[in-house]
């Protein structure tokens, strides 16, 4: 009621300092002064980390090699010519034979890059049902619509694993051989591709249907797999524990790239002799070529790398730091010579007050 | 039952024959029966068409809403979709559930649906939340106030029974108690007073706390028995319900036929409360909502603020580049599809039924789900935020103590919630004067009387001591006694009024403004009652002659005419104080209990209302009948018996006839008999009443003190002033007046009408027969430029009517002293009627009452009829003196760059000199004045001030361009271009103030109201208060601000971008429309100055960093878009998307929205121009805004591209890519709010740190709650192994660092370099606030280096002492520019010609008087142009009938007047061209023709030694 307002108590307000709006308070004035030795201190820190950062970056030695295939690069365009589309002669191989002048510390990880492949754009980002490789029975059946087209397959059966990033799965194979001294016999390095998925993909995120009567057959039974796959989800690997939904392989190609050019782990090196990383020798890869990337311009590579504390190699950040931080300072005598002056100015100020 | 149908049907024919002519009123009338009749239509079932039609009335009658109190918007079950309804009003929401729909559509989601819906929900849940809140308060108050109890008439049981508020229907009757609040409005049947009266108190309504007095309807108020609601059969026609509170007219018919007017002095309005009255009764007219209370009620007000609609429009801005980003995506995504389509890519995702998707379709597809994505462009949080920063700047202002007013403990209120940004930018001030400016406590202070100055010296005594007592304040204390003492010897001559309060006596002596404040809290409930303004000390003079009079009337009272035996000037001089007295409407309360009726009944009951009345009261037979004070009735039986039987049903004809034929016979009987003086002192003559009696009212009067409860302050000051004069108001009904002479004792007048006070007659008057001489009198009280109009005209012939001219002349000399002195002056005058001319105007009088379509201008009409031919009596000032601290506080505003105009309805002069007083005019600068009496006159003046003013800064050119460039970079360019040479100020009347308005002239005349300093609008109406602020609002698109207090400023407080009302004397009509209320002036400067920068700087900060952020947030999606093929992905996780701007990110502005310093108060104080920042829209132009997105774009490529570089070629995923990107975005902004924010608080920490751990909380319990619950992304675990991820610190801390980098360097190098006002006036803060213990530091540095202050404040030391020498070479060169515009030339009356010289001299002695002043030079470059012969002395304006000077524009300070009188328009106006173009040429070098009058080279000189 609007007339009742003229009648109230006294309406003197508080005298707090917070609704008076006196809080102490810290004024910084921004002006060459203050932000002079901002600069200078954030310089020095960035050039140090950048140092630091670049070193550590050089220290870590990587091998690539495009195997992609296009005309003239080595005998995977062999292969790579021998069958455009997606179903490959399955028992193309080519090789990719390097040497390394001395050891290649460890451990040592063995990528295949993909460059050019959207893996993250919209449509076939979304192309997935977490729930059915959560091995949720129903979801098995059902696979989400998001899948769709991979959602069923042309007979009426439900895809598993359904969408377009299952269906995508890189399926190229890799072998490392090693020979000691020329004229040795070539040995197969062991390749460690175990726990090359994160820990939580592998035992939380991704579970593979209850076994019906101890078979993960008989739980896929009544799917379809994919249809640019060969073999059914259940038939990935030998070993049970990483064969169904929770194949590494397939785990770490299930999270989907952040850039178009991305590399995934396929193993790595760690046992018997090779622990302490690749000895110097002679090496071969052998390739499995199967997956088809020059349709759209991608490119296929395949990488040994070492990493150091601050992950894979990669310059970039050290020399970020190196910039920003000598950026940093150049502001900073910027500032210093502006400050010098205007201190000039302002003694000159306060001796005529 | 029978009676009634009787009445009914009797009533028939009227209301039939009534129809035709009604049929047009039908819409606007509404008819109001009792209630207790049986419903018509059983009543008389075979009533023909016009029952019927009744009927339907009748039917109308049941509609009509009942008394129950509804304010609640909502019910229960319509609260959900009616407030989703409202909200959905605001586009904003319609937008974003919009998007949020859009996300159901499976072929563009971007998130899943229900989340995507969420912020929605939440922004429309916490809008509806405080609805309902409001809403159920509302509830709760409602039922309070429909739950209170009333006494309403049962028809069952025959009495008056308690009912609830809401049971009260129309045509209900009422009975309301003293102190009892109005339930509904009532229409005043029956009242215990004997009058018939009965008092309101409306300070509900108005917050006016004087008493309102209301009377019984007509024909109620002769009922001798008690009111019976059951013999009501009248029916009452009335105007539908409306809003006006001044307003109220229909009318009653009788069951008999006869009709009575009813008017707004009937009604007792809904709200008020009943005083003074022990029990009245009425007929409930309109209830509920339809009364004129809750139709006024219009609730809080909205307006946009222009910070918001520039918002506005940037938002249109973003909501372009996000159709902008979107299709660039469409496109993109277009190009992108048809490159891969064919070539059989494995990340090609086919239709669901395996054909590829076509670039189109897809590109359609991806617009739509990019404007999903990128929603964030458009923040909805903004409006939110937005609102809950203006609320808490809201109650940060209401909270301030320091706009506290402890004298009237009231704060400032904010009554409007969303313009305080507009605060810190107004450009315009239109202030009214009295009451704004001034105090309007009215204190008399000078009169004349019949030509004879009073000065009243011992009075301005007085009240200068009273003023230093005032300074001197609380800490003198202990000396109270001593001031006492000192008080009581001071004023020895200070003789008392009998009967004065002895507390207000002592405390006035010892003068403690704190004593004077308790007293001013106890008696608040009095209208215009402190000390200063009751005790007067009378002149001696004066006062002995009006003991003088005194004595001789009562010593010749009982002869026949006693006046005659005074001389005329002592006539006056009685006359003069009675109509002080009894001109007004001032009610007379004693202050402990109610009022007291004196009960001594004359044989008249009311005012003369009739004609019947009139014969009964005039007419000799009465006369020689005699009466006697008991024989009313049965005189008034008599007289309907000897008249004539038919009187009752009387036509007006009729009535004419017999008041004419007894005019006729009465006429000779009243020249021959007269009154005797017995019949005269049973009438006119009390004291000697009876003795038992007498000595009582006495004793009563000595311990109780009188209180004046006046309707506007100068008629209680007139009231207390005639009281210092021993002619005390004693008491007042409506139809008596008495007062109280020593000698005479008491005086009792009958009081036969009161012509109330408006604004278009600028007088009141009353109509009394005078108990003396038994004559009819009219008083008159009003402006003098009116009543100077009104006067009877004299012949110079005789020697009485040359005594007159004289008396007049030098009254109007008088008036004009008073107005250069700043008093407020009232004209008194009276004039006799004869009994002929007054029953000719009675009778178009009562036509005039009883009409009921034109009443109001009929009674116009009529009070004009009445009031001429007046005889002058004298005149009075009033002074109304300044608010504390207004003068600095109009410096403060006016060096903050605001342009103050001052808009009043004041005469010019007064205007003029309490514009000096206030310091709003400078004594060194010029003034032009704008006087035109026609179009075209006004016209050619303008171009005429326009040449001038243009050539005037020609020459100082410099300033003048530089003054357009300055940006403000530094203190030095900015400040100089106003502050070098004073423009020239504006003064013009409200005559030309109409002709300038026009269409045709109003572009010129705001180009010359632009270019001057400040502007004096005088005599202005409401309306045109109005006109002023629309024009200059829409035509410079300015800011404008409107601050009064009165109801007639109301109309501009609502037309102005901000309207402030002063909630002080005048009640609270201008609070009630205003935006801001405000006790004093003075808090003006810290609303504006402080809190409005404040606001605005922080919300134009805070809209801008809104902007900067979403643009920001929304660039790295956009960038994304390149490398995800624009097929419209995100890399930043949904739920981060959705609340990054809701939840994450909004704390910390929010505190810097609400708390952030940019300059501390008192340094914003200390340094006003610092305002201007806000005028030029520094902190948010639209440069700024672009200047940010430029930001924003570059620091989000920033934010995305180092970690893209950074994680390029590895092995990461999307979203532990994008996770990184979204802390890094979060740190950036924390650290942008940082740089931006001015004064850290341990609440901006707190809310920075608090916004941090939020995140990463949020982050980290929602990537481990589900695995796979939130698809498509995919979060499980993400953040937990980001942290342990070192990449991520180092792309977290390199990433904010370099994005804000450039914008860190280039504002403390601009801060070092360039700083603004505003930095600059942050470092002087800083400096003086470290060294705040070295206060001779502290006094320079009061001045910034190079600033104008210390330039302005030593000019003004050096001011005074440059100005002699240049005085003298300036005198030889001054050239005087006089055209000759003689009387005759203008034709004006030959009385100017007797005046003119008299007032010239009067004029230089009133300069003279004033060297005590400051030097007062009047440089005013009058430019008058006396268009047409009717032209008036009185309204020729003060320097201008003198020479008045043209100011030479190259003599810097020096300045004379110039008197430029022009002869008659156009013609003149060429003359005067012509001059000031050889002025300009010659520059002032060549002495003109005629010199300078003596008197004005000796009045200068001496005020120019006085100075020194």
């Amino acid at each position: 009621m609007t007339w009742s307002v003229s009648a109230r108590g006294a309406h003197q307000p508080d005298n707090t300092a917070f609704t008076q709006q006196r809080l102490p308070a810290w004024q910084p004035l921004l002006s060459a002064g203050i932000t002079l030795p901002l600069f200078f201190c954030a310089g020095l820190a960035f050039i140090g980390l950048g140092l630091g950062l670049f070193y550590s970056s050089n220290g870590i030695k990587e091998l690539e090699y495009d195997y992609t295939g296009n005309p003239g690069t080595g005998n995977c365009s062999l292969c790579a010519t021998e069958g455009q589309g997606r179903s490959p002669p399955p028992n193309c191989s080519c090789a990719w034979h390097f040497s390394l002048p001395e050891l290649l510390p460890g451990p040592v990880y063995l990528y295949y890059e993909l460059s050019n492949f959207y893996q993250n754009n919209r449509r076939y980002g979304v192309s997935r049902d977490d729930a059915q490789l959560s091995g949720l029975a129903s979801a098995l059946r059902h696979p989400a619509n998001e899948c769709a087209p991979y959602q069923l397959s042309a007979t009426g059966l439900p895809i598993a694993p359904c969408g377009a990033i299952a269906n995508s799965l890189f399926n190229d194979s890799f072998t490392l051989w090693y020979q000691r001294r020329p004229g040795e016999r070539y040995v197969e390095v062991p390749l460690d591709r175990t726990a090359i998925a994160w820990w939580t993909d592998y035992h939380v995120k991704f579970r593979n249907p209850p076994l019906v009567n101890g078979s993960l057959k008989l739980a896929f039974s009544g799917t379809a797999p994919p249809p640019n796959w060969h073999r059914p989800v259940y038939e990935l690997s030998p070993d049970p524990n990483n064969t169904g939904f929770i194949n590494q392989d397939f785990v770490v190609w299930m999270r989907t790239a952040a850039l178009p050019t991305f590399r995934k782990l396929y193993a790595r090196i760690r046992q018997g002799n090779y622990s302490a990383g690749l000895p110097r020798g002679a090496y071969f890869v052998n390739i499995t070529y199967n997956y088809p990337v020059r349709a759209f311009g991608g490119h296929k590579l395949i990488i040994f790398s070492n990493i150091s504390w601050m992950g894979g190699k990669n310059p970039f950040l050290g020399i970020a730091y190196l910039v920003v931080g000598s950026l940093c300072i150049l502001m900073g005598f910027v500032m210093l010579v502006v400050y010098i002056r205007y201190q000039d100015q302002d003694d000159d100020d306060n001796d005529d007050e | 039952m029978e009676r009634e149908l009787e009445a009914a049907e009797e009533f028939a024919p009227p209301g039939r024959r009534r129809r035709p002519g009604g049929r047009r009123w039908e819409g606007r009338m509404r008819t109001v029966r009792s209630s207790l009749l049986p419903p018509l239509g059983t009543e008389d079932p075979a009533a023909g068409g016009p029952k019927g039609e009744k009927l339907l009335m009748r039917g109308c009658t049941q509609h009509l809403a009942d008394n129950r109190l509804k304010t609640t918007k909502y019910t229960l079950l319509s609260f959900l979709p009616k407030n989703l309804f409202e909200q959905f009003h605001r586009l904003a929401n319609v937008y974003f559930v919009f998007i949020a729909l859009l996300n159901f559509v499976p072929a563009v989601n971007a998130f899943q649906p229900g989340l995507a819906l969420a912020p929605v929900l939440f922004i429309l849940a916490v809008t509806a939340i405080k609805d309902l809140w409001e809403d159920y308060s509302r509830h709760r108050s409602d039922h309070e106030i429909n739950h209170l109890g009333c006494l309403v008439f049962s028809r069952e049981e025959k009495k008056y029974v308690t009912r609830y508020w809401k049971e009260i229907r129309v045509g209900d009757f009422v009975r309301l108690h003293c102190n009892e609040i109005i339930p509904a409005d009532v229409l005043l049947l029956s009242s215990s007073d004997p009058d018939g009266l009965c008092h309101i108190e409306t300070a509900n309504l108005d917050g006016e706390t004087n008493l309102k007095r209301r009377q019984v309807v007509r024909g109620f108020s002769e009922l001798v028995s008690e009111f019976n609601p059951l013999t009501f059969t009248s029916v009452i026609e009335c105007e539908k319900p409306n809003n006006d509170l001044s307003r109220f007219r229909g009318c009653i018919i009788h069951s008999n036929g006869e009709k009575a007017g009813l008017h707004k002095e009937n009604l007792l309005l809904r709200g008020c409360t009943i005083r003074n009255t022990e029990a009245v009764a009425g007929i409930v007219i309109y209830a509920g909502h339809e009364t004129k209370a809750l139709l006024n009620n219009s609730g809080p007000r909205y307006k946009r603020s222009q910070l918001e609609r520039q918002m506005n429009c940037d938002v249109l801005w973003c909501v372009l580049l996000l159709v902008c980003m979107s299709l660039f995506s469409a496109v993109g995504h277009g190009l992108w599809v048809r490159r891969y389509q064919e070539k059989e890519a494995l990340f090609d995702v086919p239709e669901a039924d395996g054909s590829s998707l076509s670039p189109a379709t897809a590109a359609v597809y991806s617009f739509l789900t990019m404007i999903i994505v990128l929603q964030v462009l458009i923040p909805i949080s903004l409006y939110v935020s937005i609102e809950i920063v203006k609320v808490c700047q809201v109650y940060f202002i209401n909270q301030d103590i320091e706009l506290y007013d402890e004298e009237t403990d009231s704060q400032l209120q904010c009554r409007a919630l969303n313009i305080t940004e507009d605060l810190g930018q107004i450009q315009y001030i239109f202030s009214d004067k009295t009451g704004t400016l001034t105090e309007n406590k009215m204190v008399f202070r000078r009169c004349t009387v019949s030509g004879i100055e009073y000065s009243h010296d011992a009075n301005a005594q007085r009240l200068a001591r009273y003023q230093e007592a005032e300074e001197e304040e609380e800490e003198v204390m202990p000396k109270v006694g001593t001031v006492s003492q000192h008080g009581s010897t001071g004023s020895h001559q200070n003789i008392r009024v009998t009967h004065k309060n002895q507390s207000i006596k002592c405390h006035r002596r010892t003068g403690s403004l704190a004593e004077a404040k308790r007293v001013s809290m106890l008696s608040k409930h009095t209208a215009f009652s402190s000390p200063m303004e009751k005790d007067i000390t009378p002149d001696p003079k004066l006062l002995e002659k009006v003991s003088e009079c005194d004595r001789c009337l009562a010593f010749a009272r009982h002869q026949e005419h006693p006046l005659a035996h005074l001389s005329p000037e002592l006539s006056d001089v009685f006359d003069f104080f009675i109509a002080l007295t009894i001109c007004n409407t001032v009610v007379v309360t004693s202050p402990d209990q109610p009022r007291q009726k004196v009960r001594v009944r004359f044989e008249l009951k009311s005012p003369v209302k009739t004609i019947e009345d009139f014969l009964r009261r005039f007419t000799p037979s009465r006369l020689a009948s005699g009466c006697s004070s008991i024989g009313n009735l049965t005189a008034n039986k008599s007289s309907h018996k000897s008249g004539s039987s038919f009187l009752p049903s009387l036509s007006p004809d009729n009535m004419i006839l017999r008041l004419e034929e007894k005019l006729g016979q009465g006429a000779p009987a009243i020249a021959s008999n007269g009154y005797s003086s017995q019949a005269a002192q049973a009438e006119g003559w009390t004291p000697q009443c009876t003795p038992e009696k007498c000595p009582r009212k006495e004793a009563k009067q000595q311990d109780r003190e009188l209180r004046y409860e006046a309707e506007s302050p100068d008629e209680a000051a007139l009231v207390y002033a005639a009281r210092a004069y021993s002619c005390t108001l004693v008491d007042r009904l409506h139809d008596q007046v008495s007062v109280e002479l020593p000698h005479l004792g008491r005086l009792t007048f009958e009081l036969l009408h009161t012509l109330g006070f408006d604004s278009i007659r600028k007088r009141m008057s009353v109509v009394i027969r005078h108990p003396l001489t038994d004559e009819i009198n009219v008083y008159t009280k009003g402006a003098d430029s009116v009543v100077m109009d009104l006067l009877l005209p004299c012949s110079s012939d005789d020697a009485r009517g040359r005594h007159q001219k004289k008396i007049r002349s030098k009254t109007q000399n008088y008036l004009n002293l008073y107005a250069v002195e700043g008093l407020r002056t009232l004209c008194i005058a009276k004039r006799v009627l004869s009994k002929e001319e007054y029953a000719c105007w009675l009778q178009s009088h009562i036509e005039a009452e009883a009409s009921v379509e034109s009443r109001e201008e009929l009674l116009f009409q009529s009070a004009v009829r009445l009031e001429t031919n007046l005889h002058l009596l004298g005149a009075t000032g009033i002074e109304d003196r300044l608010q504390d601290g207004v003068p600095e506080t109009i410096a403060k505003l006016r060096q903050a760059g605001l342009q103050i105009w001052v808009l009043t309805g004041d005469k010019q002069e007064t205007a003029i000199n309490i514009a000096y007083a206030c310091k709003l005019l400078d004594h060194d600068e010029e003034v032009i004045t704008l006087n035109a009496e026609s179009q075209e006159a006004c016209a050619a003046l303008l171009d005429q001030c326009l040449h001038y003013v243009q050539s005037r800064n020609s020459q100082s050119t410099p300033e003048y361009t530089e003054s357009n460039v300055s940006v403000g970079f530094s203190f030095i360019p900015a400040s100089t271009s106003s502050d070098s040479s004073p423009s020239p100020s504006l003064v013009i009347d409200g005559r030309s103030l109409a002709y300038a308005l026009e269409k045709s002239l109003e572009d010129k005349f705001l180009f010359l109201a632009k270019q001057c300093r400040s502007v004096l609008c005088c005599r202005s109406t409401p309306l045109q208060k109005s006109m002023v602020v629309k024009l200059v609002r829409s035509k410079l698109k300015a800011m404008t601000l409107a601050i009064g207090d009165g109801a007639n400023d109301v109309s501009m407080i609502q037309v102005a971008d901000v309207g402030v009302g002063i909630s002080g004397q005048e009640g609270m009509q201008a609070v009630m429309a205003s935006d801001f209320a405000v006790p004093r002036f003075r808090y003006l400067e810290r609303l504006l100055i402080v809190h409005g920068h404040w606001c605005y700087s922080r919300l134009a900060n805070m809209v801008l960093y809104f902007f900067y952020k979403n643009t920001m947030f929304v660039g790295l999606l956009f960038w994304f878009q390149f490398y995800c093929g624009f097929s419209a992905s995100a890399m930043i996780d949904q739920w981060y998307l959705i609340f990054f701007n809701l939840l994450f990110s909004s704390l910390p502005q929010l505190v810097t929205g609400v708390l952030d310093k940019d300059i501390p108060a008192d340094m914003l104080l200390r340094e006003p121009q610092l305002y201007k920042s806000g005028q030029n829209m520094e902190e948010y132009r639209p440069q700024a805004f672009w200047l940010n997105m430029v930001d924003a774009a570059f620091q989000s490529l920033v934010c995305f591209f180092i970690p893209y570089l950074a994680y390029y070629d590895s092995d990461v995923d999307v979203f532990t890519w994008g996770t990184p990107v979204t802390a890094i975005a979060l740190f950036t902004f924390l650290l942008h709010l940082g740089i931006e924010t001015k004064t850290w608080t341990w609440l901006n920490w707190v809310a920075c740190g608090f916004s941090t751990f939020l995140f990463f909380s949020v982050a980290l319990i929602y990537n481990t709650s589900c695995a796979t619950c939130y698809p498509p992304s995919n979060p499980y675990w993400t953040m937990q192994t980001l942290l342990g991820d070192p990449l991520f610190y180092l792309t977290c801390l390199i990433a904010p660092v370099a994005a804000l980098m450039p914008r860190l360097f280039f504002k403390a190098l601009l801060g070092s370099l360039f700083p603004t006002q505003l930095q600059l006036g942050r470092q002087l803060a800083k400096k003086s606030s470290n060294k705040f213990h070295a206060p001779k530091e502290t006094s320079a540095q009061r001045q910034p280096p190079g600033d104008s202050a210390t330039e302005l404040s030593e000019k003004k030391t050096m001011g005074p002492f440059e100005s002699l020498p240049r005085d003298c070479a300036s005198q030889t060169s001054q050239l005087t520019q006089q055209l000759a515009c003689s009387p005759e030339a203008s034709g004006e009356p030959s009385a100017v010609d007797t005046n003119m010289p008299l007032r010239e001299n009067k004029l230089l002695e009133g300069l003279g008087t004033q060297a005590s002043g400051p030097l007062r030079p009047e440089e005013a470059v009058s430019v008058e142009c006396p268009g047409d012969s009717r032209r008036k002395p009185t309204s020729t304006t003060q320097p201008a009938p003198l020479s008045s000077l043209f100011h030479l524009p190259s003599i810097g300070s020096l300045n004379w007047i110039s008197s430029l009188s022009l002869a008659s328009g156009l013609g003149s106006v060429l003359q005067l061209s012509r001059s000031s173009l050889q002025m300009d040429k010659q520059d002032g070098e060549f002495l003109s023709s005629p010199p300078q009058p003596d008197q004005d080279l000796h009045s200068l000189q001496g005020q120019a030694t006085g100075y020194f």
